[in-house]
């Protein structure tokens, strides 16, 4: 068997299943291309963040005053191990041919993901009943829509992987259902990039600043 | 590409196994350096910033498997985003920053 060509980004399918990946290119680049104007957005909201958090506080809390370190590390951690998780199905969906492995990870990866969605929504209620609410300073409304835009993205992939696990469930491993999970793999990944981003220059900058 | 090995279950399970590992070494130092304050102010704040930069190549190249043999232009298109993204947040913060000066 020779090694096929590299298509897209993620995991290719290649020699595992020769159909489905030469079907994979068009959709899997159009959906990176649509990744790639994600990130702008994410971009612009990281800017408003960055001088709204300095210049924008208003006499109210500072970043200081309402992070809660330990707690961004538990969501950096889940999140972190829910993109292993994903790998793993990923690799469950290119090389074992029973579904058992491939539902396993993505429901492992659903919990974790769930995790920390529901961590998020405790810091935002735990920051609310301290009054650092969204309309106290541009430096809040800046970083609840930076964060809960981030938390938004990653509830919208739980309902994608719902949808993907009753797909399996119904459909099998058609080629439209595993290229469908090689999107959701790029977005989950993206996402994780995307924290990345906000526990370093939100969190941590917030906190060492 | 034609007389290489076809890949195998080992190499890409490596793949991930590398990515996570680097992933967790690099996040765990970020928040090392600013839990135990170590390093001066400035200097903390530049380790923080490449700690994030390294982990965003170790997601792009271990889970993302973004490289320089894909056949389309995956990394032309990530390089071209990141000068945008450049762009428009470095100007955006050099001009507010600059505003705010101008207004104290």
């Amino acid at each position: 068997m020779k090694r096929q060509p590299v298509l897209h980004p993620g995991l290719n399918l290649g020699s595992a299943d020769e159909y489905s990946h030469a079907q994979s290119e068009p959709v899997i680049f159009g959906f990176w291309v649509f990744l790639m104007a994600d990130l702008v957005l994410f971009a612009i909201l990281f800017a408003t963040y960055a001088s709204m958090s300095v210049q924008g506080q208003a006499g109210g809390p500072s970043p200081t005053d309402v992070f809660d370190l330990p707690s961004a590390f538990i969501e950096t951690m889940l999140l972190l191990s829910s993109s292993i998780t994903f790998g793993m199905a990923s690799l469950a969906l290119k090389y074992k041919a029973d579904r058992l492995h491939l539902v396993f990870w993505l429901v492992l990866t659903f919990c974790l993901g769930a995790g920390f969605i529901a961590m998020e929504v405790r810091d935002f209620w735990i920051m609310t009943q301290q009054g650092a609410v969204p309309q106290r300073s541009g430096f809040l409304s800046a970083f609840y829509m930076l964060v809960a835009t981030h938390g938004i993205h990653v509830t919208a992939g739980l309902c994608w992987m719902i949808v993907m696990l009753v797909q399996l469930w119904l459909l099998g491993r058609t080629t439209e259902v595993k290229l469908r999970l090689m999107r959701l793999a790029l977005f989950w990944h993206m996402l994780d990039i995307v924290w990345v981003c906000i526990f370093t220059f939100v969190y941590l900058f917030g906190v060492a600043l | 590409m034609t007389d290489e090995h076809v890949e195998t279950y080992a190499q890409d399970f490596r793949s991930y196994c590398i990515g996570g590992l680097l992933a967790l070494v690099l996040t765990g130092l970020a928040f090392g350096l600013v839990i135990f304050e170590i390093l001066p102010h400035f200097e903390r704040l530049l380790a923080l910033a490449v700690l994030a930069i390294a982990q965003i190549i170790v997601h792009f190249r271990y889970f993302l498997h973004i490289g320089w043999h894909s056949h389309r232009d995956d990394l032309q298109l990530v390089l071209f985003t990141s000068l945008i993204l450049f762009l428009m947040v470095g100007g955006t913060i050099w001009i507010l920053f600059n505003l705010h000066e101008r207004m104290m």
